[in-house]
């Protein structure tokens, strides 16, 4: 961020400085030191990003492509572990194949965690944004909602079970006000108990950002809208909610990488009876099946790439940045 | 700066005065005195079922090493022995795991040689027989991998050699867990896994090579399939046990699957679940906490399992001398007696039953009524007096294993068909 503006400034300064034509040397000595100034404060990051992300995602590339035994990788270039994934997918159609359930599985949990997180991330933020007075209270409230964040997500998560269980708090009170007559079964280890963690666990991903965001708008701007005559929904989809835009954006791809690259939360709420694309490489890394598995991530990683891709269509997050 | 002059020679001072200490113990004790002059740090992967901090106290006490262990679950310490042999000294590795670990040669030959008590050795693990009588042998059976050709083979040896592939810590038979006070009625069979009384009380383990062999004993009592073997399926045999799984969880037979020993124990507990694979200290807890649970003896046998210690193959020198020392010293008896209080069994019973108190031995080994209460390592209460293991005796329970714990030849199958299965 720092860098782009940095380059642009440099940039603007050096079309300025033609113009005048001067070539002074000591002047372009101190240009190029400028430059050379922003690339070495983007340095540490490049090499981290690097070390950590790019060459292990290469080397995931790489040994998706090879061969493997039971004990050992072998360097042979084949495409078949990406066959296998794909195994009978086309041929098997309407019947969904096990990589295509998966996905749509994963996909449907994506859509609709993320449609409930930013309703209540927006409106929470909403909230704290304009409807909270003091900037102390806004501060003490949005630590409110990152409390449950001192815990481990794993804790947060399994302390919906004696919540949801068969023997659980909710079905003790249904059955004490004679509502129901024997415990639901469907709170968990169920596609619903999976949505309620989720929305719990990725909330906050949604409000940080879109806070952040509201907090950025001028205020001046809203009311110069009521003076305009806008009414208060008017002001909420032609103000705030475009300038809203890049918190929504950066939460959606938190909420949706997430929620695409998890299996602990699908494994636990769902009694591991719901399929992910984590816990299918999970396993596969588990019997050593290193290049299936390199496989499933690549694929995975298409996939989400190609979401954020559709998403930053909409939204130029860089531009707004 | 003064401090860290200070706290050099102080340490200086202590370790002379440790190492004097440590000979002293060793002398009285009897075990050899080579780790008290330099004080060695061996790294344990495995488990965390046998990795106990009382025994690495002990272990400290007795030998004067310290065992720093490295918990991590069954699927990772394979990961580990395959891509990271150098990040251990010493290795508890189920023997199912065997045939795709013994290749990548990053294991050595355990030598019969160096462990006094080799021979010693249960022949219930060493050539599948107790009291005369041969135990089931299918799947990857421990007396079928028991031995190498040589102390860098990449192959089992058929006949006895110098060399074996583990030296083993515990082992056991396996069974399907039961709460009987909400299933009400006995259970014989385990066919009653899938049993759509049952509907959505059942849970499977959601580790495919095990979860197959449950799922194949239920399958096999109900008589819908016959196995040639059923730890070494045929891709048919595989295709219709998935099937057959598929069908049952479409109906909404599974509460869930587990995959972490814990998980097991909390589903049974909250009555979540009443019929489930179950792993002996997963009963034993569940029971510590007041709730009733059965391990009970099924018509159609045992799952059989067994873990045991290799060296990786870089380990050498002092470390090597050391690894030696701890595996010699746990097959002395007392932590073969501390394990068989959680309900495993030991390597070598002779030297357990004499670390164990009678009465323990008596319920542990010997099928017999406690005739004192019984209680875990941690002191908890296990059983009141009066009671009877599950299953009865030592001879009883192992004789009585229909089949091992396995990595099937078509095991690359089963996984894909497995994630098939979960996909469903």
């Amino acid at each position: 961020m720092m860098l782009d503006g940095g380059l642009q400034r440099n940039h603007a300064s050096e079309t300025e400085r033609s113009g005048e034509r001067s070539d002074l040397r000591g002047d372009r000595t101190q240009r190029w030191f400028s430059r050379l100034t922003a690339y070495w404060q983007a340095l540490p990051m490049a090499v981290v990003f690097l070390i950590f992300f790019m060459l292990p995602l290469v080397v995931t590339v790489i040994v998706s492509f090879w061969r493997y035994n039971e004990y050992s990788i072998i360097p042979a270039f084949t495409a078949q572990n990406y066959l296998a994934v794909f195994d009978k997918c086309v041929g098997s159609l309407p019947n969904l194949c096990t990589t295509f359930a998966t996905y749509l599985s994963t996909l449907k949990f994506c859509l609709i965690v993320w449609a409930v997180t930013l309703v209540l991330g927006f409106t929470i933020a909403h909230f704290l944004a304009f409807h909270i007075r003091t900037l102390t209270m806004q501060l003490v409230l949005a630590l409110v909602c990152i409390i449950p964040f001192w815990t481990s997500d794993v804790i947060r998560m399994i302390s919906w079970i004696p919540l949801l269980g068969r023997n659980g708090l909710v079905n003790k009170t249904l059955l004490s006000l004679g509502l129901i007559n024997q415990p639901v079964e469907w709170l968990l280890y169920s596609s619903f108990a999976v949505t309620v963690a989720f929305v719990h666990l990725l909330t906050a991903f949604m409000i940080v950002p879109i806070l952040n965001s509201m907090l950025r708008i001028d205020k001046s701007l809203i009311e110069a809208a009521r003076d305009a005559g806008a009414s208060g929904w008017q002001v909420l989809v032609n103000v705030i909610i475009p300038l809203s835009k890049t918190g929504i954006a950066i939460g959606s791809i938190f909420v949706i990488t997430m929620v695409m690259g998890d299996f602990v939360t699908i494994g636990v709420m769902g009694g591991q009876q719901i399929a992910s694309v984590g816990k299918e490489i999970n396993v596969e890394t588990g019997y050593l099946q290193f290049p299936i598995a390199a496989a499933n991530a690549v694929i995975l990683l298409v996939a989400v790439l190609a979401i954020i891709y559709a998403l930053t269509r909409f939204i130029d997050i860089r531009e707004e940045l | 700066m003064t401090k860290t002059i200070k706290r050099r020679g102080v340490t200086r001072r202590t370790l002379i005065q440790g190492s004097a200490m440590l000979a002293g113990a060793n002398a009285i004790t009897g075990f050899p005195a080579v780790h008290a002059d330099e004080p060695v740090t061996l790294r344990y992967l495995g488990t965390a079922v046998n990795q106990s901090t009382d025994i690495a106290n002990k272990v400290k006490q007795d030998l004067g090493i310290t065992i720093q262990y490295v918990p991590v679950t069954t699927d990772v310490v394979t990961k580990r022995i395959i891509t990271q042999p150098e990040s251990f000294d010493l290795v508890d590795v189920e023997y199912f795991s065997l045939p795709s670990l013994v290749p990548s040669g990053n294991l050595v030959g355990m030598d019969a040689k160096k462990i006094k008590l080799a021979d010693q050795i249960t022949t219930v693990l060493s050539q599948g027989i107790i009291d005369g009588n041969k135990i089931g042998n299918q799947g990857t059976a421990p007396f079928k991998v028991f031995y190498l050709d040589g102390k860098h083979s990449k192959a089992f040896s058929k006949t006895p050699t110098e060399w074996l592939t583990l030296i083993p810590t515990t082992y056991n038979a396996d069974s399907l867990g039961i709460r009987p006070d909400l299933v009400g009625r006995p259970i014989e069979h385990w066919s009653e896994l899938l049993n759509p009384e049952f509907k959505g009380k059942s849970a499977l383990i959601n580790v495919p090579s095990i979860g197959i062999m449950d799922a194949a004993m239920a399958i096999e009592s109900a008589g819908t399939i016959k196995y040639g073997d059923k730890g070494n399926q045929t891709k048919a045999e595989i295709d219709k046990t998935i099937d057959i799984l598929t069908q049952a969880k479409k109906n909404g037979q599974f509460r869930a699957f587990w995959t972490d020993f814990n998980e097991s124990v909390n589903l049974m507990a909250s009555g979540e679940v009443i019929i489930q694979s179950m792993w002996s200290p997963a009963v034993t807890a569940v029971r510590s906490k007041g709730i009733k649970c059965t391990y009970t003896a099924l018509a159609e046998g045992y799952r059989g399992w067994c873990s045991g210690f290799a060296l990786p193959r870089s380990l050498s020198g002092k470390k090597q001398d050391a690894a030696y020392d701890f595996i010699n010293w746990f097959l002395s008896g007392w932590a073969g007696a501390y394990l068989s209080r959680q309900g495993y069994y030991s390597a070598v019973l002779a030297t357990t039953k004499k670390f164990l108190a009678p009465y323990e031995w008596d319920y542990w080994y010997e099928g017999k009524p406690a005739t004192q209460d019984i209680h875990a390592p941690n002191g908890s209460l296990t059983e009141k007096a009066g009671a009877v293991r599950d299953g009865g005796s030592y001879e009883t329970r192992m004789s009585r294993i229909a089949c091992w714990n396995s990595v099937m030849d078509e095991n690359e199958y089963l996984i894909t068909k497995w994630n098939q299965f979960i996909a469903a």
